[in-house]
């Protein structure tokens, strides 16, 4: 399935052309300690959108994401969730993470229902969780976000016997047991077989029909592409394509192994837009 | 009643152990979880400081000993935090760093006082005072509410501080916790297994239970599990064979270990047998 592009202004909970934007670039320039990762990037997402965010390994898409997590530092200008400046944002429940992980099982044994739990924690505090009430509703929560990903029969299973696929749809549960407004996923199917891909696109689909923003990080569209309906392409830390994800953006990110992450030959989608869409492009070997 | 139970000395010795065998697995998993598994021999190295700073200056090790194990806790996990160095790197310096002062230490002491470090470094359970077991009831039961309440953030940290962070989870806070707890469980256990053994007592029986269960849930319990039995019928077998009860209980523990990846691998092979019969 696809969505509209364009900025859709109907808050989640239906009030219109009031709500701020759920993530709000200004200027930014983001890094980590004295290093600077990211540049001058302008860039809204608005509820409801579906914005996948293209570029090869190092253009600086995963450093974007992280600085609305608080796990990149915003050096310049400005970032504000939901309206509110980052540093400042308390409630971070309302943002729902899926790292990328190729595992979520650790040294010691843990169920599928354990980890998805520890979404749900974002929502409480030890003190109201020892009321039953609150634990009989985080239960409730877990099972909703677990039947949501396919997976409420492996509840009680160790995620080590899980496939990479489904691992992954655990850690999207796990986001998704603190209700949050936004998803952001980052490669979602790196390393997830073509039948998993396709699992994992239809409860992203299903999640963004329902109302969830998607932020989506990829460095290959797959099946990723019927879920997303705006691309932002990134090179060398700056926004280099902002728009609604046509056919030729597809034909460039959709073919499984087509970017090699070093390969700067492969970076820049050919979009037929045109050129002054684009930053320069770089010299590339000299 | 049995023999052993006769004696005040060994009823002490008994309720200190089960203490000990209850707690030290509880905060050892999390340890585990974290690949932070030797945390317990570096703090337990600074606890000897500790030791020895209180033999020397006539106060109560337990408590110096807490304060040095205490402190040592706080300057780890705040020079992970901030990333200046490796975590291992800081255990390898508190390491050393807590063993060189209190060999430097107990040095200073009046000569015959030397002698003193030993019963910490390898336990010696039927020297536990009343007022010991009264201690240690009070950081056991400190110990296992705080984790009791703490553990799905303990949980949701270990497997995944950058996610926890993410989240907005109070990561740094966890830690803390988690430092402080496996300091005071340092403490709790120097006069049963010895600050040279107490990292035994907190991974084998998490190692154990790990081959056995497929949950955290059921990890936690079967670990405590072996961590009591191993510790009251090691005191029990060091009581009636003669022989140190910090060892034995450590023996123990690693003979349950054996076994249970013995059990895990006829397990594991039970099906493949299955298979290979099938037509």
């Amino acid at each position: 399935m696809t969505k509209p592009a364009a900025a859709n202004d109907t808050g989640g909970d239906g009030s219109l052309g009031t709500a701020p934007p759920v993530l709000a670039y200004v200027g930014c320039g983001i890094g980590y300690a004295d290093t600077r990762v990211v540049h001058d990037v302008d860039l809204l997402i608005e509820r409801g959108e579906s914005v996948a965010l293209l570029g090869a390994n190092g253009s600086g898409k995963t450093t974007l994401v992280r600085a609305a997590l608080g796990l990149a530092r915003v050096q310049t200008g400005s970032l504000e969730l939901f309206g509110t400046p980052v540093n400042r944002m308390r409630d971070r429940a309302r943002v729902g993470y899926v790292p990328q992980r190729h595992t979520v099982a650790t040294s010691v044994p843990a169920t599928v229902a354990e980890v998805v739990a520890c979404g749900r924690l974002a929502r409480t505090s030890p003190l109201r969780r020892l009321a039953a009430r609150t634990r009989a509703a985080d239960a409730e929560a877990v099972r909703r976000a677990l039947e949501v990903v396919g997976l409420a029969h492996r509840a009680r299973t160790s995620v080590a016997e899980l496939s990479g696929g489904q691992q992954r749809r655990v850690l999207i549960a796990r986001a998704l047991a603190a209700d949050p407004e936004v998803l952001l996923l980052d490669e979602p199917t790196a390393g997830v077989d073509s039948a998993s891909q396709l699992a994992l696109a239809a409860t992203l689909a299903d999640l963004s029909t329902s109302g969830t923003t998607l932020v989506v990080v990829t460095h290959e569209l797959g099946a990723m592409a019927d879920v997303v309906a705006r691309a932002v392409v990134m090179r060398d830390g700056r926004v280099v394509h902002d728009g609604p994800l046509d056919g030729a953006t597809r034909t460039r990110w959709d073919e499984p192994g087509h970017h090699h992450p070093d390969d700067h030959h492969v970076e820049e989608p050919h979009l037929g837009e045109p050129h002054d869409a684009w930053l320069p492009r770089p010299q590339i070997g000299g | 009643m049995p023999e052993i139970l006769d004696y005040d000395f060994m009823r002490r010795a008994l309720l200190a152990a089960a203490l000990v065998g209850l707690a030290a697995p509880v905060v050892g998993i999390f340890l585990v979880q974290r690949r932070l598994s030797l945390i317990g021999d570096g703090l337990g190295h600074v606890a000897l400081a500790g030791v020895a700073a209180g033999l020397l200056t006539g106060q109560a090790p337990v408590w110096t000993a807490l304060a040095a194990a205490v402190a040592a806790a706080l300057l780890l996990e705040t020079v992970r935090w901030r990333g200046q160095t490796s975590g291992d790197v800081v255990l390898a310096v508190i390491f050393y760093g807590g063993i060189a002062g209190g060999v430097v230490l107990i040095s200073l002491a009046p000569a015959g006082n030397a002698a003193n470090l030993a019963p910490y470094l390898f336990g010696a359970i039927t020297t536990t005072t009343a007022a010991d077991v009264r201690v240690f009831a009070v950081l056991a039961v400190v110990l296992l509410s705080s984790a009791l309440v703490l553990r799905p953030w303990l949980f949701a940290v270990s497997n995944d501080e950058e996610y926890a962070r993410a989240v907005g989870l109070p990561a740094q806070a966890v830690n803390i916790a988690l430092a402080v707890m496996t300091a005071v469980t340092v403490v709790l256990s120097m006069r049963t297994v010895g600050l040279l053994l107490i990292s035994a007592l907190m991974v084998v029986p998490n190692a154990t239970a790990q081959q056995l269960a497929g949950s955290f849930r059921a990890s936690l319990a079967t670990a405590v599990g072996i961590g009591l039995v191993a510790s009251v019928s090691g005191v029990t077998t060091s009581y009636y064979a003669d022989v140190p009860s910090g060892g034995t209980i450590v023996l123990l523990a690693i003979a349950g270990f054996v076994a249970a990846v013995g059990i895990r691998a006829a397990r594991d092979r039970l099906p493949a047998r299955d298979r290979s019969a099938a037509p």
